[in-house]
């Protein structure tokens, strides 16, 4: 089953980053922009055909190293086509 | 004194260490590759800068898994000492063995330069009791990734407990205290029981003759005159 993760830095996490982008895009006249965030994804296929099996393989596999939990908060989503 | 240093796939200041540990003691250090499972008995394992894994998913975060770690944890655990440097301080805090996240420069530059050090006076770093708290330190900075980041209750704890062993007091030109903005202009920090020290300066880089400074080696020099007794 197709797994995918999105990963973003926690709220009130300074992400220089995502400061860059903001005011590049405020300077190229994208003025009604509020808020970006910059994440990763990473999809994954789990050898499973039961969805909250994958789900709690993939949140293990999170805290184990794919997500910092001083800084990072993820959601795992099960592609249901795949 | 035993040294062993560990050598990660993308280590590259292995051997800069271990020439500055050999110039200090007069011994040459054991380079260890990740991939051993056990550590002989050691006085201090040093963990070295470089790109180990190519910096790949968050620097750190793979070598934090290699299998030398669990030698390097049981070695943690029975009170044994570790330096880690730079990429090392990042695999230090990606391992859970210090606390902390060390992100992106708030600059997004790499810095590469000269930087002075104060010596934080509260601190219970147990590797580095003679360092004289009133001097300052001058070691170089190279990295991408060294802003020092913890959410607040942890900075607090860090800081009530003495953890804060170097801090950023300005660069060689005196144009900035804190050169990728780490909270609190935090440059090393140590464990809870002193024994793990982390930092970002590379003191194997500050070891005089041809260096900018000589002060790495009152670092180093701090930490074995520790390990010795």
């Amino acid at each position: 089953m197709q797994v995918i993760i999105t990963i973003n830095k926690k709220p009130g996490v300074l992400d220089p980053e995502a400061q860059a982008i903001k005011q590049s895009l405020f300077s190229l006249g994208f003025d009604d922009l509020e808020n970006v965030t910059v994440g990763k994804q990473i999809t994954l296929f789990i050898e499973t055909e039961d969805q909250e099996r994958a789900k709690y393989r993939a949140a293990k596999m999170c805290e184990a190293l794919l997500a910092n939990a001083v800084i990072e908060e993820y959601k795992i989503r099960v592609n249901e086509l795949s | 004194m035993r040294i062993a240093i560990i050598v990660f796939p993308g280590s590259n200041c292995d051997r800069d260490m271990m020439v500055a540990v050999e110039s200090l003691t007069g011994r040459r250090p054991a380079l260890i590759w990740h991939k051993q499972n056990n550590l002989d008995p050691i006085d201090l394992a040093i963990i070295p800068g470089g790109f180990s894994f190519g910096d790949y998913l968050r620097c750190g975060a793979l070598a934090a898994h290699s299998p030398i770690m669990n030698a390097l944890h049981d070695h943690a655990a029975r009170g044994g000492a570790i330096l880690g440097v730079c990429n090392g301080f990042q695999i230090l805090t990606e391992s859970g063995m210090l606390p902390g996240f060390l992100g992106r420069n708030q600059e997004l530059k790499f810095i590469c330069k000269q930087i002075t050090l104060s010596v934080n006076g509260a601190t219970n770093c147990a590797l580095t009791g003679s360092l004289d708290h009133k001097q300052t330190l001058q070691i170089p900075i190279a990295h991408n990734e060294g802003n020092f980041f913890a959410d607040a209750e942890t900075l607090n704890r860090i800081e009530s407990n003495g953890q804060v062993v170097l801090r950023y007091k300005s660069d060689k030109y005196a144009t900035s205290s804190n050169p990728n903005g780490s909270l609190n202009n935090i440059a090393a920090i140590c464990s809870l029981n002193g024994k793990i020290l982390g930092m970002m300066p590379h003191p194997e880089r500050a070891m005089g003759k041809g260096h900018e400074s000589a002060d790495g080696r009152k670092l180093l020099h701090s930490i074995f005159e520790a390990i010795k007794t």
